[in-house]
């Protein structure tokens, strides 16, 4: 699916005394199957920005072509957004209330009108997708899994939906660094097994650096910067300037670069730092 | 400031009103209602119009914001007019039908119905001038002379500030959990009642969990330090009576007084 976003406006409580400009002409693309990051600092817009993209709210002024089609129109019925388009909030496991894991996962789909045995079969298959074990699981309360757990299985109530655009809210939020990974390689492989567009929102630079295919910098209701990880992060001064770090290997090469060490500008990854400096060492090595 | 008008009750200001002692201002609408019960004609209804009058305008609230406070009751209004209008005995006005309006039932639902309205309009008074906080405050000092004999004045009044303080809180937790619903497609608006009753399972649950998290939390963050309960605790603001206390407390004694005086049909007998 293609989704293009042309000019989007959106003003708070407009005319109180509360009014507050969220989001000022932003504009970009997702092509199909697109892998996009979207940081910035607190308050600069990112959750207004994607809860425009399934309807949840309506901007002020601009447009939302999804397949062409215009979703800030009158006429577009909320579900037909809701199918195509999935969002899972931060902190998503607040919002757990079935009896049973199954039952909360089938959810989404008996929303969207499929029968319910069409529906069970999909939370099965999003329940294992996250990675969860569902004979042992299906049947439990949501309320008595551990932290890790709810926060899959609200992932999997979204992924059961099977939305062609899935948008996660620093879905590793509160995670420790092994959950971390396990969510961030679950989204991987979503992405690579169903082929949708994901849209990630984080703080964390190195995991944006390392699976977007496009990121997009919000300040302040503006979008300030597009392009491949590479051309973002490339921009080190601008990024400070609004408070945003590089990820870590990029930051280290950067201060080699400073203290007049000849290292590579591109460098995004460990791995890609790993090569570089080894590089380095062993040029040095047969310079001696 | 936003909390303050959390409750869409509480207008800001800085009249004379608004800096009366929260004790004060408890006790003066307490007297109020008393003395909405103590008139006996609809001369009585003068001097309470005139005083709650002054007040108002002292207080500089504007008059809409008074009668934001029939909007819920309105229903009741109509009809206990309606009640006293028709089902008073006497000698018959007017005869629609079966049904008989008298001039006893007529004066009966004007009499009523004008009570119900200064009640409401004098009790959202109290709520309009003063802020929550000051107002739990208030409400504790002149309950503790009750603790003598068991009434837990500092545990209501904690519970009532709590109260307060989370409804913005929670406003906010329905709003993040309703559109996390309806990402999955939950449908809020439409349909029955009775569907419309069912689909909040998704919003109330999840709310209910979030509203005990936030309790426990809380109360380990206040025994985290030392709360142990209203004994002993001194305060950070005392509240102290002023001139003005004093003053708005004479002008209580005196309305009461002339009310009192009214109703025994005193005016009567010297004009």
């Amino acid at each position: 699916m293609q989704v293009e976003v042309k000019n989007l406006t959106h003003i708070y409580s407009e005319g109180t005394p509360y009014e507050s400009v969220a989001l000022t002409d932003v504009s970009f693309e997702i092509g199909e199957g697109e892998f996009v990051g979207i940081i910035g600092h607190t308050g600069s817009g990112k959750s207004t920005l994607i809860q425009h993209l399934n309807g949840l709210l309506k901007p002020k002024s601009g447009k939302i072509l999804v397949d062409g089609v215009d979703i800030t129109g009158k006429d577009v019925k909320m579900s037909d957004i809701r199918r195509k388009i999935g969002l899972v909030f931060q902190y998503p496991e607040y919002q757990l209330f079935e009896e049973t894991v199954r039952k909360d996962v089938a959810f989404g789909p008996l929303n969207l009108g499929l029968a319910q045995e069409e529906a069970e079969k999909r939370a099965e298959e999003a329940i294992r997708l996250v990675g969860l074990d569902y004979e042992e699981i299906a049947d439990r309360s949501p309320f008595e899994l551990s932290g890790g757990q709810k926060r899959r299985v609200a992932i999997a109530g979204v992924l059961a939906m099977q939305p062609e655009l899935l948008i996660l809210d620093e879905p590793t939020a509160g995670l420790d660094p092994k959950a971390h990974a396990d969510v961030l390689d679950m989204i991987v492989r979503i992405h690579e097994t169903s082929k949708n567009s994901i849209i990630l929102v984080s703080h964390n630079m190195g995991d944006i650096a390392r699976l977007s295919d496009k990121v997009l910098v919000m300040d302040r209701g503006r979008l300030i910067l597009t392009g491949t990880p590479s051309e973002v992060f490339r921009q080190a001064e601008l990024l400070e300037s609004l408070g945003l770090a590089l990820p870590p290997p990029a930051q280290m090469m950067r201060d080699l670069r400073a203290a007049g060490v000849p290292v590579s500008a591109d460098i995004l990854t460990i791995e890609e730092a790993e090569e570089e400096l080894y590089r380095l060492l062993t040029a040095a090595k047969t310079d001696n | 400031m936003i909390r303050d008008i959390t409750l869409g009750q509480y207008y800001p200001g800085n009249s004379w009103i608004h800096q009366l002692d929260a004790r004060v201002k408890i006790i003066w609408t307490f007297v109020y209602i008393i003395s909405l019960f103590l008139i006996q004609d609809f001369w009585g209804y003068l001097i309470i119009l005139a005083t709650l009058g002054l007040i108002v305008g002292v207080s500089k609230v504007p008059p809409s914001f008074m009668l934001r406070g029939l909007k819920p009751i309105f229903l009741i209004i109509v009809f206990t007019f309606t009640i006293n209008m028709f089902m008073t005995k006497g000698t018959p006005l007017i005869e629609i039908g079966f049904l008989t309006i008298t001039r006893e039932g007529f004066r009966n639902a004007l009499f009523m119905g004008t009570r119900l309205v200064l009640l409401i309009i004098g009790s959202s008074l109290l709520t309009l001038v003063t802020k929550p906080i000051n107002l739990t405050d208030g409400i504790e000092k002149l309950l503790s002379p009750g603790q003598k004999i068991g009434i837990p004045a500092h545990e209501l009044a904690m519970m009532m500030t709590i109260a307060l303080r989370f409804i913005p809180t929670l406003l906010e937790e329905t709003d993040k959990i309703m559109k996390a619903q309806m990402a999955r497609g939950a449908d809020f608006e439409s349909g029955n009642i009775m569907k419309r009753a069912k689909s909040l399972i998704p919003l109330l649950v999840p709310l209910f969990i979030s509203a005990f998290r936030i309790a426990q939390d809380l109360a380990m963050a206040m025994e985290a330090r030392c709360y142990r309960g209203g004994s002993h605790r001194t305060r950070m603001n005392g509240i102290k009576l002023k001139k003005k206390d004093a003053v708005a407390l004479a002008f209580t004694a005196i309305y009461l007084f002339a009310v009192i005086l009214q109703g025994q049909g005193i005016y009567k007998m010297l004009l």
